[in-house]
């Protein structure tokens, strides 16, 4: 059932000067499955961000391939790009005076024709996209009327109409108050179970990451990126060493298959 | 959702005739509403002198200000939406000001140099103002689309923008410190603004061009709803972002360029128009904006031209004047009234 969807061989990520490449991370392998929640933890500055954008094809690899669906990512146009992968960022879209019905709408654009008139099948999956969302009462809201929570879940919706078997969400859980943090973190594992999409995330919300994702990354400027599942990192030290080389310690406990990290006190 | 946006449109067309009526009707010279009408149907009996007036010099008048508005209306739309700027407005990529150089150059340079001033050249003149002007204009289009496909930012982009505006400013002061008083005040009686120093088969050339010109702005709905969510997010969904700056800049541009050579350059229309439309539509989806600037710019320009030539002033006032003068208040009303919806949601 978990079918390898990206395929991520000797990647080196970074920025390409007029004379020089600045690499932020180099030589990664790894393969992202579908119906799984993959989410990538790290240190500020150790790029997660740069690999999103590398992965969602904002940004071209420095060195080695990355496959997805297959195809090589170089190989598809700028129409089946769309079509391939949906994503949500963290930059704060400034919308005024757009519903929420008109904005994720404009997720099926990939599929509309010349001036984006919405058919009697996109507003089916926009509807469909907005209670997979559970955003049903937000419907006819203005985008500038919703806190960052509804917000959040409105992009997603963006990303769900938009019918790619690939998600990639930059830190969706930021600026968010607990209860919606747990809230946004089970509905992105939920859809992987439901649609079978690859969903994969960064985010800073280790406990929440390592209790609900199937899948997890670890980045360092150092160790480059470790990968498995939460209790395979618990159990082979990688979650331990990880924290501790920034001088921090951690009790990590496993309560009924799910991690409790606890700050270890002097 | 739709029947307010319908009915709104009917409604700004039925001003729209309203206002194009009173144009002819009024004026310096005070001719009856119903002859003014005979006379637009084409009724022969009628005085020739008022023919003459209305045909050759208010309905041309009246429909530059249409077209003329129409296009800033448009361009400050689709400025404001590449940049995602709401400040940004046909006047601020120094487009304005590159027509003005060109015009500046044309004025006062063939005055100083070549010894002819071209303020006394009439229809020669006008054409050669006509000419220096959209050469001004697209060299600094050029030059903005160039940077554009260079730097990333809009705010670089706008803010390199606004540097050669100075620049142009600032070549156009030095001229004018070395021209004669005459070709300085025909060069300032340029930049005030005016829907009627265009006349006969420049007009018909001018309206012409526009009308090609404007609805090409409905090619352009799709990528400029897509521009709304931002570079990344509209890149995510299919759009080539460097493609949609390269139209939307050169449409826009070329858009100033045309209307600031036949009528100098206008403030405040490009700029508030789409505000005002937004507000009164509720919407930021460019299907329904393109449409309803259009109007409304034409709308704008038409009460504005009217006030600029109410009766019992001579000539007409400088069309600047009047746009801000009576184009602010009404703005900063209307998004007084829906900052106050917004906050009683």
């Amino acid at each position: 059932m978990k079918q390898p969807t990206i395929k991520i061989e000797s990647l080196s990520t970074g920025y390409r000067g007029k004379n020089n490449v600045t690499i932020v991370a180099r030589d990664i392998n790894a393969t992202i499955h579908g119906g799984e929640l993959t989410c990538l933890l790290g240190p500020n500055g150790a790029g997660k961000s740069t690999l999103l954008r590398t992965l969602s094809a904002f940004l071209p690899p420095v060195e080695g391939s990355i496959t997805i669906m297959g195809r090589n990512l170089n190989d598809y146009s700028d129409k089946e790009l769309a079509k391939a992968i949906g994503v949500v960022l963290t930059e704060k879209t400034d919308l005024r005076n757009m519903s929420v019905e008109d904005l994720i709408g404009l997720g099926r654009s990939p599929y509309t024709g010349f001036w984006g008139n919405l058919h009697d099948e996109d507003r089916q999956k926009v509807a469909e996209a907005i209670e997979m969302v559970g955003i049903e009462p937000l419907r006819e809201r203005m985008i500038q009327t919703l806190s960052d929570g509804e917000r959040q879940k409105v992009m997603i919706a963006k990303a769900l109409a938009q019918e790619t078997p690939v998600i990639f969400l930059d830190e969706p859980t930021a600026f968010l108050d607990f209860p919606s943090k747990v809230e946004i973190m089970q509905l992105l594992r939920d859809l992987t179970r439901t649609t079978g999409k690859t969903i994969f995330l960064s985010t800073h919300d280790l406990e929440l990451a390592l209790q609900i994702a199937d899948t997890i990354w670890l980045m360092d400027k150092q160790k480059g990126v470790m990968i498995g599942t939460p209790q395979e990192l618990a159990g082979n030290g990688s979650l331990n060493s990880f924290f501790s080389q920034r001088g921090i310690s951690f009790d990590i406990h496993d309560v009924e298959g799910s991690l409790c990290i606890i700050p270890r006190t002097k | 959702m739709r029947r307010p946006v319908i009915s709104n449109m009917l409604i700004i067309t039925a001003l729209i005739m309203v206002l194009f009526l009173l144009n002819v009707a009024l004026g310096s010279v005070s001719i009856p509403t119903r002859a003014a009408w005979n006379i637009l149907l084409g009724a022969a009996d009628q005085d020739p002198i008022w023919t003459n007036i209305i045909l050759k010099s208010r309905v041309p008048q009246t429909l530059v200000a249409i077209v003329a508005g129409a296009g800033l209306a448009i361009s400050g739309l689709h400025m404001q939406t590449v940049f995602r700027n709401p400040l940004a407005g046909p006047s601020v990529l120094g487009i304005c000001s590159g027509a003005s150089l060109g015009v500046a150059f044309v004025v006062l340079l063939s005055g100083s140099i070549g010894g002819v001033a071209l303020s006394r050249m009439g229809f020669a003149g006008d054409i050669a103002l006509t000419v220096g002007a959209i050469a001004g204009a697209l060299a600094v289009m050029a030059l903005i689309v160039y940077v554009s496909q260079r730097v990333k930012g809009n705010v670089t982009l706008l803010i390199i923008g606004v540097m050669i505006g100075y620049v142009a400013n600032a070549i156009i002061g030095v001229l004018k410190y070395f021209s004669v008083e005459e070709d300085i005040r025909a060069y300032v009686v340029w930049g005030l603004g005016s829907f009627s120093r265009v006349s006969g088969n420049q007009m018909s050339l001018f309206v012409t061009m526009m009308c090609i010109l404007l609805p090409l702005s409905f090619l352009l709905v799709k990528t400029l709803n897509l521009l709304l969510l931002g570079d990344q997010y509209a890149r995510n969904l299919g759009l080539n972002i460097k493609r949609a700056r390269l139209l939307v800049i050169s449409y826009s541009g070329i858009l100033v360029a045309v209307v600031t050579a036949y009528c100098g350059p206008i403030n405040f229309l490009g700029l508030a128009v789409p505000h005002l439309c937004r507000a009164v539509f509720r919407t930021s989806d460019h299907r329904i904006l393109t449409p309803a600037c259009v109007l409304m710019g034409a709308l704008f320009a038409l009460a504005c031209s009217l006030i600029a030539r109410m009766p019992g002033i001579e000539g007409a006032l400088p069309v600047n004047s009047v746009t801000a003068l009576v184009g602010a208040p009404v703005v900063i009303s209307v998004l007084f009234r829906r900052r106050k919806e917004d906050t009683a949601e």
